[in-house]
């Protein structure tokens, strides 16, 4: 399944996901054209169970297609939609087929099935109709929520563009509602946006290694290609390491989580690889781009920019990296290999992030 | 492009299920074994500790079980290198042999080579290095000018066949080694430098085999000059192909490039560093460890995809050239977040385990990136890989 679904979903944002789409998207419109072609293939109901209306497709099989997203900069809320559903699916509840979004900071009380409370920086919360959150109570209970019903709105923007606004409900009826699976904790609302965030900017690295080769290959100064000159092909070099670690990170992360949970320590280590990745070549892309690569009519932007909002989404590097770095010096040294090699480091608590 | 190079690869649960076994045989054997020591990694010497390895089977695993290997393949091979190193144990008599002689050998050699060394080699007995660099030869390898000459036998006398002449520079272990697998020419360079090298193995106790230690800037004698003075070679020395010698040393690149020892050999200071610190770090120890830590699972990622393409034949010699350059940079990012981290102060004598194995590892740690090619020349070698040049 992995290689139709990669294959189908690079071809559908390589024709549709266009750089004049993404400006757009940045000044208010919403792609539906884009949302549409992607809601047809099934990609945003792909993670749900068949029973629930999904493909039952894992994360290792969803993988590329969070990197197409990241690669091609489409401006719709796939990965949250995909995550959403996924949510939805281990709670029993049916999947949504339409623009459909998660909210990590929400602090929602329910009460006889209806909610009120407030969440924060909803990706593309404007435009879809239902967001996915966690309301506290005697259980933790996963609630889905109709936008129509908020009764406030405060539109925020990451620095990529990205619609990330505030939502407030007052005892809105939840369209559905159902206690998180045994073993499932609330983290795992920051653990998937992390986990996401992580394998887009492997995709948005990627296209920053293709973009940096192809100009280096074409911009000639003082008589040759400048990827010649061995100043700019080490920082080529560099960048292309950087990738590679995402990207193998944040497959590593996909591939060891499941229905049965998220994989915390490679979603951490992918958190925090991809954040640190995100500066270091995002300052190299612009160094080999030079002038043009910092104007508004490049295309690097679309790319730099998602880099520069990811990282510090769904928790910073700093923040992922304390909680791993607190529960390594938690279990001493004699712990330290074994849970590298086990791939789990007991006391990794992800928390809740801001 | 470079993604395409690296897909994640778990460990097959049948390689897994070794690391049991080398755990509990490390405990045994290396229980009281000084940290100081466990930071030499993989330049650590024990000839009795590499018969040990080799009666456990555990010494040649990717090679056939007829030459005495035991076919475990490169998962298994893995597993067990990857627990040693994590512990600091001392596989340095071995390592080379293990991880390039051998596997060279059984690729290029005759079957009269093969017979004659794997066997010896899987039984952590018989012990190489790698001789490459010359004093006017670092980086730029293709100017070598050790030269084997064939010896005129136009009389027909019976006797050698080559006549070695030359110096090697920097050669690890070459005091404490048997053999030395030596790139050298065989033809004169022409336009093409590539052209005219070959590889032989030199039995290091030959007559002309001169080997005089040099010390480095921590005291220490791990590297070596060798000179050869008309030694005598036979037919059976040369490796593979008369004037193939840098395309097969540029097979051998992917296994030396990719393995857990290019982002294992400051794990020593990890461990000490994080029981310095103790149970409850300030925020940024906190965040270097974490960091660290992330940083180590992405580089055993990495480094597993590119096994998992040796497994398969592949020669990923680009993904290698990534695992070696970041990964070089992670070992030496560790004394120096060490030092930043934790004030100790770093101690040649006397002092603590941590203040023993910190000084160790800082003065070492220039060495990571120069050993087995320069991060230059590694950078130049993705960049072309690339495309770019």
């Amino acid at each position: 399944m992995r290689d139709i679904l990669e294959s189908t979903v690079v071809r559908l944002l390589a024709d549709h996901s266009t750089p004049a789409l993404a400006l757009a998207c940045e000044n208010g419109d919403w792609p539906a054209a884009l949302w549409q072609a992607v809601a047809d293939s099934g990609f945003a109901l792909a993670a749900a169970p068949e029973s629930r209306g999904g493909a039952g497709a894992s994360w290792d099989e969803l993988y590329p297609v969070l990197v197409a997203c990241g690669r091609h900069h489409a401006p719709v809320p796939l990965p949250e939609a995909i995550f959403a559903n996924w949510l939805l699916g281990i709670a029993g509840i049916d999947a949504l087929p339409g623009p459909l979004s998660f909210a990590v900071q929400a602090t929602l009380t329910m009460e006889g099935g209806r909610v009120s409370g407030a969440m924060a920086e909803v990706p593309w919360g404007r435009h879809v109709d239902h967001v996915v959150a966690i309301a506290s109570g005697e259980q933790p209970m996963l609630v889905l929520l109709p936008t129509a019903g908020a009764v406030n709105r405060r539109r925020s923007m990451n620095v990529a563009g990205e619609p990330r606004d505030g939502l407030d409900f007052d005892a809105v009826a939840a369209v559905a509602s159902a206690p998180l699976p045994d073993g499932i904790a609330p983290s795992v609302m920051a653990c998937g946006g992390a986990m996401l965030r992580a394998a887009q900017s492997a995709g948005a690295l990627q296209r920053l290694l293709e973009l940096c080769t192809a100009h280096a290959g074409e911009r000639v100064q003082f008589g040759k290609a400048i990827g010649s000159f061995q100043a700019i092909g080490h920082q080529i070099a560099v960048l292309a390491e950087q990738v590679a670690l995402t990207s193998v990170a944040a497959e590593a992360a996909c591939a060891e989580s499941g229905d049965a949970g998220l994989a915390l320590l490679p979603i951490a280590a992918a958190k925090v690889c991809s954040a640190e990745a995100a500066g270091v070549a995002a300052a190299i892309a612009h160094a080999v781009h030079g002038a043009i690569g910092f104007t508004h009519e490049h295309v690097l932007h679309l790319t730099t920019r998602r880099l520069w909002a990811w990282r510090s989404e769904y928790g910073s590097m700093t923040d992922w990296a304390q909680r791993i770095g607190r529960a390594v010096c938690a279990g001493g040294a004699s712990a330290f290999w074994p849970a590298i090699t086990a791939g789990s480091l007991p006391g990794l608590n992800p928390g809740a992030f801001r | 492009m470079i993604d395409s190079e690296f897909r994640y690869s778990r460990i097959p649960d049948a390689a897994q299920a070794q690391r049991a076994e080398v755990r509990a045989f490390i405990a045994d054997t290396l229980a009281d074994y000084p940290a100081i020591q466990r930071a030499d990694s993989w330049m650590g010497f024990d000839a009795e500790f590499s018969r040990k390895l080799g009666a456990r089977g555990w010494i040649g695993m990717a090679l056939p079980r007829r030459y005495g290997g035991s076919e475990a393949g490169p998962f298994a091979r893995y597993v067990v290198i990857e627990e040693l190193l994590a512990a600091g144990a001392p596989v340095s008599a071995h390592w080379i042999a293990d991880r390039q002689s051998g596997p060279l050998i059984l690729r290029y050699g005759s079957d009269a080579q093969r017979d004659r060394h794997l066997p010896a080699i899987c039984r952590g007995q018989q012990y190489f290095c790698i001789g490459m660099s010359e004093p006017g030869s670092g980086s730029d390898l293709a100017s070598i000018t050790t030269r084997a000459r064939r010896i005129d036998r136009a009389d027909g006398s019976a006797g050698p066949t080559w006549r070695l002449n030359g110096q090697k520079l920097w050669t690890t272990n070459a005091q404490l080694s048997h053999f030395m697998i030596a790139l050298v020419r065989t033809a004169d360079p022409t336009k093409a430098r590539h052209d005219g090298m070959s590889q032989f193995i030199v039995d290091l106790k030959a007559p002309g085999v001169t080997i005089r230690p040099i010390r480095d800037l921590s005291g220490h004698e791990h590297f070596n000059e060798v000179f050869f003075d008309d030694v005598e070679l036979g037919a059976d020395a040369l490796v593979g192909t008369e004037g193939q010698g840098w395309e097969q040393v540029t097979a051998e690149l992917a296994f030396e490039r990719s393995g857990p020892e290019r982002f294992l050999s400051s794990i020593a200071l990890l461990h000490t560093l994080i029981d310095a610190i103790g149970p409850s770090p300030d925020a940024l120890q906190a965040r270097e460890i974490g960091r660290l830590t992330a940083r180590l699972v992405g580089l055993r990622a990495m480094s597993l995809s590119v096994t998992a393409q040796l497994a398969a034949g592949a020669n990923p010699s680009l993904a290698a050239t990534c695992v070696k350059d970041l990964g070089t940079g992670f070992e030496q990012e560790i004394p120096e977040l060490a030092q930043l981290l934790h004030s100790t102060m770093p101690a040649t004598a006397g002092g603590t385990d941590h203040a023993r194995v910190l000084a160790q590892l800082t003065q070492m740690a220039p060495s990571f990136s120069l050993r087995g090619g320069t991060r230059e020349i590694l950078r130049g070698i993705i960049a072309r890989g690339l495309g770019l040049r």
